[in-house]
């Protein structure tokens, strides 16, 4: 019996392997095959993609919707705005060295005071705590800017081994700057793959299915919560320090709840009960915003009717519904 | 010996007794079945022990160490586990990753989040022989929630047994489920229970199911003890009989 659990299992680690590698080659080959904008499109995917991954650890693993995810991604962004403006220096190591940790420790004391909570309080706490977050980085002008925002020029990469200057300097940046996303965004997954899948992330969703019978065995659910906050957070922090050198510059709209919408729709457009969703959501999302914005003022109109259409016709996002319908062609005889 | 014991436990819910100064034991080693009608207070005093209530007055005592405000995960590090009287599983997590749970929990590792759960092997070994033993083996890798009734039930019991408890509550383990799936769940749970030297106290409205399977019965009325004994002395006794025709009282 042993040997025959153990096999499938294995081979599910290498068929998963098996499935990423082309996926990753394709994301490799990318810059060398389209144009420089599709290039820079895709790196705010890949970002949107980091962001979605942290926002469903905590949605799709422990069953807590957050409608203020935008302050752990504007977190991330203003800290680099700060790291530049107060620290000068102009390199992305620093930017992370520093950006991760703030949103870490801002994710962990807003994290204890939200998961005291479930449901639509716990919904309500963090849209209103990153409203008191956008409303600083407004009101605190003389710091932040206010709505004229922090710029954020071209950081040096790889402890300054790699530095934009000069006429071509900006498509450079571009290029490299995708490689630098692509590794962090595999490092993310790989990450947060091995997390969902640890007996840790395992505990996350059983406190997700059945808070109850969870508590009867022993685990701490609010302590489970806090924990996965933190790393829901930190995970969209990231995305936020990577964005702002791409973007070059950082307003409080992206401490806005309708940025957080904006996290959630990723995540259900790709379709949160499963790990691939909110990645396939984040990336999906940015190309169909910006086509969107590209094509009609009304582009908020366009994303409500998608939003709709999702939720009536593709409750479980576009990764659940080709799972179905790889099953369903599974399953008709050949 | 005695494994746990209640001094004048009480919870009243408005005017209702649930459990009216009750003194409950329960010794080492042994299957107990509690019985009587419904709101009877037999959840209710399961709910006080196992601290998913707390008791208006009293004290729990389990191996002579007063628990009476302890919390659930102390309880259970204590050695008192549960199941429930609706099937509590996690729906969206596979058979073998119900149980492995219980196993992560009882042995601290479920902080652990930089290995992959599959790759433990000790815990994977030990949710094998659990599954096993319950004969749930060949649904390992099916979600939970697609279960059919009768196995939901033996894998309520499972995920509250691979705990390793020294006092399990089962709250009606056959409720709902087909008389002939009864004797088969009842069958796995007793010879599972016995054979990991466990002792039982389960809920329990088959009678037949009751004086089968068990040690000592308890019968509960309205928030008391009617009667305690070996199945025969209850099966003898004219008050526990007018209880479950639903007559009168002989005294």
């Amino acid at each position: 019996m042993k040997a025959d659990l153990k096999a499938p299992r294995t081979r599910s680690v290498l068929k998963l392997a098996a499935a990423a590698a082309p996926i990753l080659l394709v994301l490799i080959l990318v810059p060398g095959l389209v144009p420089i904008y599709q290039v820079q499109l895709l790196t705010y995917g890949l970002i949107a993609a980091i962001a979605a991954l942290g926002f469903n650890l905590l949605l799709g693993y422990t069953g807590l919707l957050s409608f203020g995810h935008s302050a752990y991604f504007g977190l991330g962004a203003y800290a680099v705005a700060f790291v530049v403006q107060y620290l000068g220096p102009h390199s992305m190591e620093v930017y992370l060295l520093i950006g991760i940790p703030v949103v870490a420790i801002v994710s962990a004391l807003l994290g204890y005071i939200c998961v005291r909570h479930t449901q639509i309080f716990f919904g309500i706490l963090t849209l209103a705590l990153s409203q008191v977050l956008y409303s600083l980085a407004l009101k605190f002008y003389w710091e932040t800017g206010g709505s004229d925002g922090l710029r954020v020029p071209r950081p040096d990469l790889l402890f300054g081994l790699l530095s934009f200057s000069g006429p071509r300097g900006f498509l450079q940046f571009l290029t490299l700057y995708y490689y630098y996303v692509l590794t962090a965004f595999v490092l993310c997954v790989v990450i947060m793959w091995v997390i969902v899948h640890s007996p840790f992330g395992k505990t996350l969703q059983a406190i997700r299915d059945n808070e109850v019978r969870a508590r009867f065995l022993g685990i701490r659910i609010r302590r489970f919560r806090w924990i996965a906050f933190l790393i829901s957070g930190t995970f969209t922090g990231i995305a936020g320090i990577l964005w702002v050198p791409l973007n070059g510059l950082t307003t409080p709209d992206i401490l806005y709840w309708t940025f957080s919408g904006e996290i959630v729709f990723s995540a259900l457009l790709g379709g949160f009960r499963n790990f691939t969703g909110p990645i396939v959501g984040g990336i999906v999302f940015t190309y169909l915003k910006t086509y969107a914005v590209a094509t009609t003022e009304y582009w908020q109109l366009l994303l409500g009717v998608v939003l709709v259409i999702l939720v009536l016709v593709l409750p479980t996002g576009i990764v659940g519904a080709l799972a179905k319908l790889a099953q369903s062609l599974k399953r008709r005889p050949a | 010996m005695i494994l746990l014991k209640t001094v004048n436990l009480r919870k009243q819910f408005g005017d209702t007794k649930a459990c009216d100064g009750l003194d409950f034991i329960v010794h080492k080693g042994e299957f107990l079945s509690l019985v009587g009608s419904n709101g009877a207070g037999k959840t209710t005093l399961v709910n006080l022990i196992s601290a998913h209530l707390q008791p208006d007055s009293g004290q729990i005592l389990f191996e002579d160490r007063d628990i009476t405000s302890a919390t659930v995960a102390d309880r259970i590090k204590a050695g008192i586990a549960r199941s429930f009287q609706i099937v509590n599983l996690f729906d969206g997590l596979s058979v073998f990753d119900n149980v492995a749970l219980s196993i992560f929990s009882r042995e601290g590792k479920t902080v652990k989040m930089a290995a992959l759960a599959e790759h433990d092997h000790e815990v994977r070994a030990e949710t094998l022989e659990v599954l096993g033993e319950f004969g749930l083996s060949d649904k390992a890798e099916v979600l939970a929630g697609g279960l059919a009734q009768g196995e939901r039930k033996l894998l309520d019991v499972a995920v509250a047994y691979a705990l390793r408890p020294r006092l399990l509550f089962l709250d009606e383990p056959t409720s709902g489920v087909s008389t002939r799936d009864k004797a088969q769940i009842m069958d796995t749970v007793s010879s599972v229970v016995r054979g990991g030297q466990v002792t039982a106290v389960v809920i329990e409205h088959d009678m037949d199911v009751v004086f089968r399977y068990s040690d000592r019965i308890v019968m509960m009325h309205e928030g008391a003890f009617l009667a305690d004994g070996t199945p025969d002395e209850i099966r003898a006794n004219k008050d526990v009989a007018s209880i479950l025709l639903g007559a009168p009282l002989a005294s």
